[in-house]
């Protein structure tokens, strides 16, 4: 494989964007995961943060204690390495799989039977293919805990609401388009509901605050809605 | 205690910000206009850091149960304390079951109340700024309501003497607000035609401005091909154009990603500028080199330390001068 093509952008004084690509792709994604690590183990002290998206990542840093120029020289050199890791499966100690316990359907929910009509299946259809796929989270974002997921059958996608909801209660599993997303805090939202997990996704008074972070994966586990407080109790 | 008689528009606790939790999705929140909190905090000799209340277009009504040292940065809201006036980037002393009435901002549209010991909320993720949107942070992840009692943190020793800054940190708008702005990351997507509108016609404050974002109005700013893109990295100051053509300069809540092409970045000592801007003012932008954003990031950073490390040696002119920002 080609060594990737790294173009280093400016986003303000205290800001590289390091893209490398410009579309969803699971390969450019491991680059992207790689790399953040890299910079964050190598250059902390350096830098403010490393912040990963779907193809490109972001490094804040303090101009007034380290050049952009200097900056820019490591996090290349990071990147050619990191580049030629990233191109073989990732090691099985680094992969982290994290099974989310969901309630489908009924009140947990609501939007479950929509779904199953648009794909022309029944509900335990949609749950069955729902949770037998593994999902990348590619990134984190829209608000805090939020995983933007890779890796939905397409067979189950379903348009978004077309008046959003004001209150999706936190922990909501839904689906938007070819998408599938769980919403950590209650917020307003378009997805379609298709069940709801009592894990929290999202606490900050948590010795671990974030429950997944970029470049893990996600499995869904259908339980049944007498077993919620069980995995309620379990997350604390 | 600081007890809130009447909250204002939308006050709320800030301090400088909670970065480290980008990846997570967590903004980085923290005052707007970064440069008055400061000076507030400095004027009542804070350590840099403290939380402060920042209040938006229209102050609170404040009771102090015991006797305070208090410092008002930022717009002018006619603070009256006690019934009498009290200036705007200054420092006072406030006696036990003194009351600090602000009105509305008569220039400007954000005011940074400091009290010496900082206003004692507990850390989240490493801050004290409220990201109310997510519930985190501040006072009980909100804005100030009716009742409300705040702790104030301890200090030691003296605050620096009463007095005010020798110069005004916002000023009236006189034509255009100039702000800079350094072009990218995603500049290659608009024409050159766009690129250049952007830059050399004034565009007007919408009442779509908030701490996520101030939506602008003025000629549509020309993509070359679509104004969509993959999400990406977001940070304060982001220049985001949708197809639409209308610029929104990202604020301190802003979403940490983003899937419009971004223009430029306004430069962090001008953020301030933007966060002080209200609507139906009118901003220019002007390109920036890099290196001259440093440059101006360095005179923020020496100008507070000047604040901050001389505190009460006689810096504190007794008066005020107009128009030195």
């Amino acid at each position: 494989m080609k060594p990737p093509i790294v173009r280093l952008l400016p986003q303000g004084e205290c800001g590289i964007v390091v893209e490398l690509g410009s579309s969803i792709d699971v390969v450019v994604n491991r680059r992207v995961v790689a790399l953040a690590g890299a910079i964050a183990g190598e250059l902390a002290g350096k830098i403010v943060e490393v912040v990963p998206t779907y193809r490109s990542l972001l490094v804040v840093f303090d101009p007034l204690r380290v050049s952009r120029a200097a900056l820019a020289r490591k996090i290349r050199a990071l990147a050619a390495r990191a580049g030629g890791r990233a191109d073989r499966r990732p090691t099985p100690e680094r992969r982290r799989v994290v099974e989310i316990p969901v309630v489908y359907g009924g009140d947990h929910g609501p939007d479950l039977e929509f779904v199953a009509g648009v794909a022309g299946l029944t509900p335990l259809e949609v749950v069955a293919i729902h949770s037998s796929c593994t999902y990348r989270v590619h990134m984190l974002g829209f608000t805090p805990g939020f995983p933007y997921l890779g890796g939905m059958s397409g067979q189950i996608a379903a348009p978004r609401l077309e008046v959003p909801r004001e209150r999706v209660p936190s922990g909501s599993v839904g689906i938007a388009g070819e998408q599938t997303g769980i919403y950590p805090i209650e917020s307003p939202g378009g997805w379609r509901l298709i069940g709801r997990t009592p894990l929290r996704l999202f606490d900050p008074d948590r010795q671990e605050p974030f429950l997944v972070a970029a470049g893990d994966e996600i499995r869904f586990a259908p339980i049944d809605p007498e077993e919620w407080e069980r995995f309620q109790e379990g997350s604390r | 205690m600081i007890v809130v008689v009447a909250p204002g528009l939308l006050t709320t606790v800030q301090d400088g910000g909670r970065p480290g939790f980008r990846a997570f999705g967590v903004p980085v929140a923290g005052a707007m206009d970064r440069l008055s909190w400061a000076l507030a905090n400095a004027l009542v000799g804070n350590r840099p850091g403290a939380a402060a209340l920042e209040m938006t277009l229209l102050g609170g009504t404040f009771r102090f149960e015991r006797s305070a040292r208090v410092a008002l940065c930022g717009a002018d809201m006619r603070a009256l304390l006690d019934g009498r006036p009290v200036a705007v980037d200054s420092t006072f002393q406030v006696p036990a079951g003194g009351q600090l009435v602000l009105g509305a901002a008569t220039a400007g549209a954000r005011t940074y109340l400091a009290v010496r010991g900082g206003i004692d909320v507990p850390e989240v993720l490493g801050s004290r700024s409220t990201y109310v949107r997510a519930g985190l942070g501040g006072f009980r992840g909100r804005t100030l309501a009716p009742g409300d009692r705040l702790l104030v943190g301890s200090a030691a020793g003296e605050p620096p003497p009463p007095g005010a800054l020798p110069f005004r940190l916002v000023a009236p708008p006189r034509g255009p607000i100039r702000i800079r702005a350094i072009p990218g990351p995603q500049e290659e997507l608009f024409t050159a035609a766009g690129i250049r509108s952007f830059f050399a016609t004034p565009f007007e404050v919408t009442n779509r401005n908030d701490r996520m974002g101030y939506h602008l109005r003025g000629a549509p700013i020309e993509h070359a091909g679509g104004a969509d893109i993959v999400s990406d990295p977001v940070v304060p100051g982001a220049v985001q154009v949708p197809a639409s053509g209308a610029p929104i300069v990202m604020m301190m809540d802003a979403q940490t990603a983003g899937g419009y092409a971004k223009i430029a970045t306004v430069i962090g000592a001008d953020l301030r500028l933007m966060a002080q801007a209200r609507m139906g003012d009118t901003v220019a932008f002007e390109e920036c080199a890099d290196g001259d954003a440093v440059e101006a990031l360095r005179e923020e950073r020496r100008l507070l330390e000047g604040w901050t490390a001389s505190p009460g040696t006689g810096r504190i002119a007794g008066k005020t001068r107009e128009g030195a920002s």
